[in-house]
């Protein structure tokens, strides 16, 4: 079996994990949907990770992709239509936008990005009248394809749409990685005037993947939205981002699971030691990312695939 | 062969992974019998800059839940706490407030410090049916924009906690004509600007705002503020700020003799008086969002509220601040609530509808007053102004000239908006407005 194949069997199996744990306990299936919404927006920090860069600020994305979800909620009040609208909404940012970021690389690339995000947020808290500042905006309860759902058919409905995504987004994710267009992300990272010298533009290759990456981000935030039914600007705050970081490095870059396997464990520890020291879950969830970076450094992906392989050469 | 070993290996793992799950959700139907301990879960700032209000507020839930245990617990069940930190934001508190009623299967939830974390809590407490107490929150949007079966406060709201201290003003120096206002720049400093604005233009028409500062939220360096404040000279200067900021802000302003020059209002300076010491000086209007003063002339009870006081004091090293009054009040009206519902049910535990109908007209004790619920959940708490004054007994600022004003004169009547209540408000009502009480 090839390690490909292996890794669509994994995705599998976590998803039927997921959905056993979301049958079991309802309050997992909330958990759990957001988990998968971060693993979509760290997806597309991956890609920009591909290339070495590392954006501080793509909680913009998910909080934008959340407001405009919350925004146009009262005139459309169906996911169906809302979903592909903040996904709309967060490209055209995204390009706009990356059009001027792509030209930087490294710190000044994170730095931009984070400043960007931090304009956001104080645009949510100071633009009062429209954005109830940072009491935020309630999201009305919403139907699905002209369906009014009752709430455990809406809850189950939600988290199907972020399981579905999420596989969706893996994919596609796996099949640009493995185009030229996304071997050209990792030539950025390696050596970026040999990318010039074949002739390929490299701010044209950031560009692709620095949309691609709003446009998942929006989506996450359009499900972080529909899930927890109420946006605040603490969404683009820059801990915000910080924690998509966190979930990355956790996860591991490695491979399209990685994000998804960092985004459920990060959930989870912090559900977790939230509910057994409600006042030191930022000092447990430091220790793991402390663990992970000194003895882990590929992520729980990379301990996993190190498994992997050597099963099979063994 | 060795992979699809493999797989089943998997598969058995996936399969007792949710069989782990599974046990918590079957024991799911219990019917309303009285069970073994009553679960009650808060949620408090227990990091971030919140927490100076937060964690009072769970000391004083621990030192409650410990008093009523050894009293017997409710209706002769004893109580367990479970804490969530509102500070990781709002997807993970909604995460948390289904857990532990989805899971934990928590008997009541304590709602909320910040207002955006109320918006998000009531409605989900109404969804999920479980009765949701508002035990902090200051926003008057929630009652004003929808009713709830599920969900009541057993405190104010902004529009009394802002109108008093602007009537007490109006009543004891009537004769100021600028004012300047030094807000945080966030919802609370925005709605308590709205408030106070509304209401000075109906009770006092013709004041001049010479200023509307709002820093931004957790600013810690307010000098060009001050020198501005310090050129305009305005009579009054307004500020709801709270926590670090506000200590700052009353350091940053007394080294520059702000005091002297304008008269300062601080609607919520009572939780910092002990914390800033001596630096705020005698003759500003300080309030404490409600009737909390561990000096409060004419309590109801004088014994309980000592008994608060001192047993506060003797476990944390501190005098009690208004969250933990707030505190003590969600718990009173509990304990007051879930006796009238035993009642009403002859004597059998209440369902979770049962509890939620003895909300509305509940009569409550609380160390200082008695309250009342409206019929809209909204709860009626009278507001303790004063004027700050230095004494021997105390090492820093305590109330003199104190106002407590009754909540009927200065809440929002039922169904009423609280800005289109506050503009029909005119000048005489300050006629209503009870003598002060001096200091003992």
């Amino acid at each position: 079996m090839t390690l490909p194949r292996i890794e669509l069997l994994l995705a599998l199996l976590g998803a039927a994990a997921m959905v056993l744990a979301a049958m079991a306990t309802p309050w997992m299936k909330f958990v759990l949907t957001i988990a998968l919404a971060k693993g979509i927006a760290v997806l597309g920090i991956m890609l920009l990770l591909r290339a070495g860069q590392v954006s501080f600020g793509h909680a913009l994305y998910v909080a934008l992709g959340a407001y405009a979800v919350a925004f146009l909620a009262p005139a459309l009040p169906d996911a169906a239509l809302l979903l592909p609208a903040a996904a709309l909404v967060t490209t055209i940012a995204g390009t706009i936008i990356g059009l001027f970021v792509s030209r930087y690389r490294e710190i000044f690339f994170g730095m931009l990005n984070l400043a960007l995000s931090m304009v956001f947020y104080s645009m949510l808290e100071k633009f009062y009248h429209y954005t109830k500042g940072t009491d935020g905006i309630r999201v009305p309860s919403l139907g699905v394809a002209g369906l009014q759902l009752d709430r455990v058919t809406y809850e189950w409905t939600v988290f199907g749409t972020a399981l579905a995504l999420a596989f969706c987004f893996g994919l596609f994710a796996r099949v640009y990685l493995a185009s030229p267009m996304g071997q050209a992300l990792a030539a950025i990272k390696t050596r970026e005037t040999r990318l010039d010298f074949m002739g390929v533009s490299s701010r044209n290759v950031l560009l692709a993947a620095y949309v691609l990456s709003a446009m998942m981000a929006g989506c996450a935030g359009a499900l972080i939205a529909m899930t927890s039914r109420h946006v605040t600007p603490l969404l683009s705050y820059w801990t915000a981002s910080g924690e998509l970081v966190f979930i990355a490095i956790l996860g591991g870059a490695g491979g399209v699971l990685g994000p998804f396997l960092g985004a459920v464990a990060y959930e989870l520890v912090r559900v977790y030691a939230a509910a057994t020291v409600a006042d030191m879950w930022q000092m447990i969830l430091g220790a793991v990312l402390l663990l992970v970076i000194l003895f882990a450094r590929g992520g729980i992906w990379g301990l996993v695939s190190v498994r992997l392989q050597r099963r099979r050469t063994a | 062969m060795s992979s699809s070993f493999q797989l089943g290996r998997r598969q058995a793992l996936a399969a007792g992974f949710g069989s782990v799950l599974l046990p918590s959700a079957l024991s799911a139907q219990a019917p309303a019998q009285r069970p073994s301990e009553i679960k009650i879960g808060i949620t408090t700032f227990l990091s971030g800059p919140a927490s100076v209000f937060g964690v009072p507020g769970r000391n004083a839930a621990e030192m409650l839940a410990e008093e009523i245990n050894r009293e017997g617990g409710i209706g002769g069940v004893p109580v367990r706490l479970f804490f969530v930190d509102e500070a990781p934001g709002i997807d993970h508190l909604v995460g948390e407030f289904r857990r532990l009623v989805q899971n934990e299967r928590v008997d009541v939830m304590f709602a909320s410090i910040s207002s955006g974390s109320c918006l998000a809590c009531t409605p989900l407490g109404e969804e999920l049916r479980k009765v949701t107490l508002l035990w902090d929150c200051g926003t008057q949007r929630i009652f004003e924009e929808r009713r709830y079966q599920y969900a009541f406060r057993t405190q104010a709201n902004a529009t009394p906690e802002i109108l008093a201290p602007l009537l007490y003003l109006l009543k004891t120096r009537p004769d100021f004509r600028t004012v300047a206002v030094l807000n945080q720049d966030y919802a609370w400093g925005r709605d308590s600007w709205e408030i106070w604005k509304t209401a000075m233009d109906a009770l006092k028409p013709g004041t001049r705002v010479v200023a509307e500062l709002f820093p931004r939220f957790g600013a810690t360096d307010f000098s060009a503020e001050v020198t501005r404040l310090l050129a305009l000279r305005p009579d009054v200067i307004l500020s709801t700020s709270w926590g670090g900021e506000l200590d700052t802000f009353i350091r940053q302003a007394a080294e520059r003799r702000l005091f002297e020059r304008s008269t300062f209002v601080l609607p919520l300076a009572e939780s910092s008086l002990e914390r800033v010491g001596r630096s705020l000086p005698a003759g500003h209007i300080v309030g404490s969002r409600g009737d909390h003063w561990h000096q409060h002339p004419r309590p109801a009870n004088p014994q309980a509220l000592q008994r608060f006081v001192e047993g506060y004091r003797r476990r944390y090293n501190a005098y009690p601040i208004y969250p933990t009054y707030h505190m003590a009040q969600a718990f009173s009206a509990l304990r007051a609530a879930h006796a009238k519902a035993m009642q009403a049910n002859g004597g059998n535990w209440p369902s979770d509808a049962q509890l939620a109908a003895a909300f509305p007209g509940l009569e409550f004790e609380t160390p200082t007053a008695r309250m009342r619920i409206r019929e809209d959940g909204q709860g009626l708490e009278p507001q303790l102004i004063g004027t700050t004054l230095h004494s021997d007994r105390f090492p820093f600022a305590v109330m003199d000239n104190m106002v407590v004003f009754p909540p009927e004169l200065v809440t929002a009547p039922v169904g009423q908006n609280s800005v289109a209540w506050l503009r029909t408000l005119t000048p005489d009502m300050v006629n209503r407005v009870p003598d002060p009480i001096r200091a003992g």
